[in-house]
């Protein structure tokens, strides 16, 4: 089913957009990247980097998924030179990808006008490359979609995250794959999700993982939980995992994923976002948009983000489409949300209507309409330290050899 | 229609199990509302989509929504009475909500 057009890379996957990535490999080499990007104010150049100076294999493997993304089309690295990431291996596995690559070192570049300069030079200079790519039929087979809800509250389990469990049960019937996440966020859910997985090795290994981010969250002292979840309605974390857990639609779930790994064709899969080992460097993932990124370093190409409280956030390098659970947040949000689930609690509109809005949303975006977040110039990213074993046989049951 | 007929409709039933409601709009306090078939009325206000006792209840209790356990209670509820942090806590992991001076958190739950 050819029903999008997509941007062919080197791989086989195919871009909904065509950006310049410009990633800083520490935070010293922030502001130049930030600079560079800032001179192409209405042009598809993106802000992405990691900020740490000490060594991090999940960053590196995220730095790297991320610059690969189907929907970049060019990369220019921004280092400063005396920090640990590995600014040559980034730069090589792009050019191997097939995209045109530049790195520019500050400390070997004369500082920061002149790396500026260099850098604003190459990317209007990729920007201009790019612009002769024809974008090729893709169908939505070839697309992923993963969803997200931040700024919840009561209504979000009721009208919004429903919603796009019916999205997601339409775009997977098409071929799609689509991702759910955070399973902190799933404490409660995790018997009835056993049920739902493809094989009895992956029901268990989807109840270890729920518990391994219970205790997680336990050790950090503090659920994730906000207190506006509170504000809107949410009592308990389980009241929230529940709400949230909606999001998931009614598909078999095919596997379980960490950061960076890519999905294998159509089907349900639940990111596992929580890190493995002994608690090292923190809350598992600080606020919505480092749950976006790990999102997107498995593929994603837009998410659907549903909010009750109404967030406001978009992403660098995969738009995110608002679904807005609540009523009353529409009215006073109504610029920065994409579709209106509150209209269900209202009787204004049924969950299978809401649900196919969000499908055509899915589809405009996927075709070029900006998300309204996109429209808005939103390009949150975040990317901190990590840990994670890879996934064991039992989370990908199915997947091909 | 008189005033004190019971608002129709304000309150929402997500699971046939549920012992709780969701109040789809802001619900005035002194409010009659209708609770499978009889005339309750709300002994506080409930903001939109916050909780609402289907029935009396003890304190330990389990609380359903969507046909499953969002926790337990920690003390009695009448019919009609604001089920939240006051009075239900988690089966897993404390709430945490920011106290009124907006400064300091409160903990629920674990108790």
């Amino acid at each position: 089913m050819s029903i999008l057009a997509g941007y062919p890379r080197a791989d086989g996957r195919k871009g909904i957009r065509n950006i310049v990535a410009v990633a800083y490999t520490v935070e010293c080499a922030h502001h130049v990247a930030r600079l560079v990007v800032n001179a192409f104010p209405d042009q598809p150049v993106h802000l992405i980097g990691f900020p740490g100076c000490y060594p991090n294999a999940y960053a590196d493997r995220m730095m790297h998924k991320l610059a690969t993304h189907p929907n970049v089309g060019a990369v220019l690295v921004v280092s400063l030179g005396c920090e640990s990431f590995d600014r040559n291996s980034l730069h090589a596995a792009v050019e191997a990808s097939g995209r045109p690559v530049h790195t520019i070192t500050i400390q070997q570049n004369r500082g920061t006008r002149a790396s500026v300069a260099a850098g604003t030079e190459w990317v209007g200079w990729a920007l201009d490359a790019l612009a002769g790519q024809q974008r090729v039929p893709m169908g939505l087979d070839e697309l992923v979609v993963a969803t997200i809800c931040g700024g919840s509250d009561s209504t979000s389990g009721i009208t919004a995250n429903p919603a796009v469990g019916l999205a997601f049960d339409t775009l997977i019937e098409a071929g799609s794959a689509c991702i759910f996440e955070e399973t902190g966020e799933l404490v409660g859910c995790e018997f009835h999700m056993q049920r739902r997985a493809v094989t009895p090795a992956l029901g268990e290994e989807i109840v270890k993982c729920v518990a391994k981010a219970a205790r997680y969250y336990t050790i950090m002292g503090h659920g994730s939980f906000a207190p506006g979840n509170a504000d809107g309605g949410l009592t308990t974390q389980e009241e929230k995992s529940l709400g949230a857990y909606a999001k998931s639609g009614a598909s078999p779930i095919a596997g379980i994923i960490k950061p960076g790994d890519a999905t294998w064709g159509p089907g349900l899969y639940l990111l596992d976002v929580v890190p493995d080992g002994e608690p090292r460097f923190g809350f598992p993932n600080i606020s919505d948009n480092a749950e976006i990124v790990e999102l997107i370093a498995c593929g994603a190409h837009l998410t659907l983000f549903t909010t009750g409280r109404g967030s406001v956030v978009g992403s660098a390098i995969s738009p995110v489409i608002k679904v807005c659970a609540n009523p009353d947040t529409y009215i006073r949000l109504e610029e920065d949300m994409d579709v209106n689930a509150g209209r269900i609690l209202s009787g204004e509109a049924t969950l299978a209507q809401v649900g196919q809005e969000i499908v055509d949303s899915v589809l405009a975006v996927a075709n070029g309409t900006p998300s309204r977040s996109e429209d808005l110039g939103h390009q949150e990213f975040i990317l901190t330290y990590k840990q994670f074993e890879p996934a064991g046989p039992g989370c990908h049951p199915l997947r091909a050899a | 229609m008189p005033n004190d007929a019971p608002a129709a409709g304000s309150l929402l039933l997500m699971s046939p199990d549920d012992n709780c409601l969701i109040a789809r709009m802001p619900l005035a306090a002194g409010l009659p509302v209708e609770i499978d078939g009889a005339v309750v009325i709300l002994p506080q206000a409930v903001q939109l989509g916050h909780k609402v006792a289907r029935r009396a209840m003890r304190a330990g209790e389990r609380v359903l929504r969507y046909g499953a356990p969002i926790g337990s209670l920690s003390a009695a509820v009448a019919i009609g009475a604001h089920i939240h942090t006051h009075n239900l806590e988690s089966d897993y992991l404390p709430t945490y909500t920011l106290a009124g001076d907006g400064h300091h958190f409160i903990e629920h739950g674990q108790s």
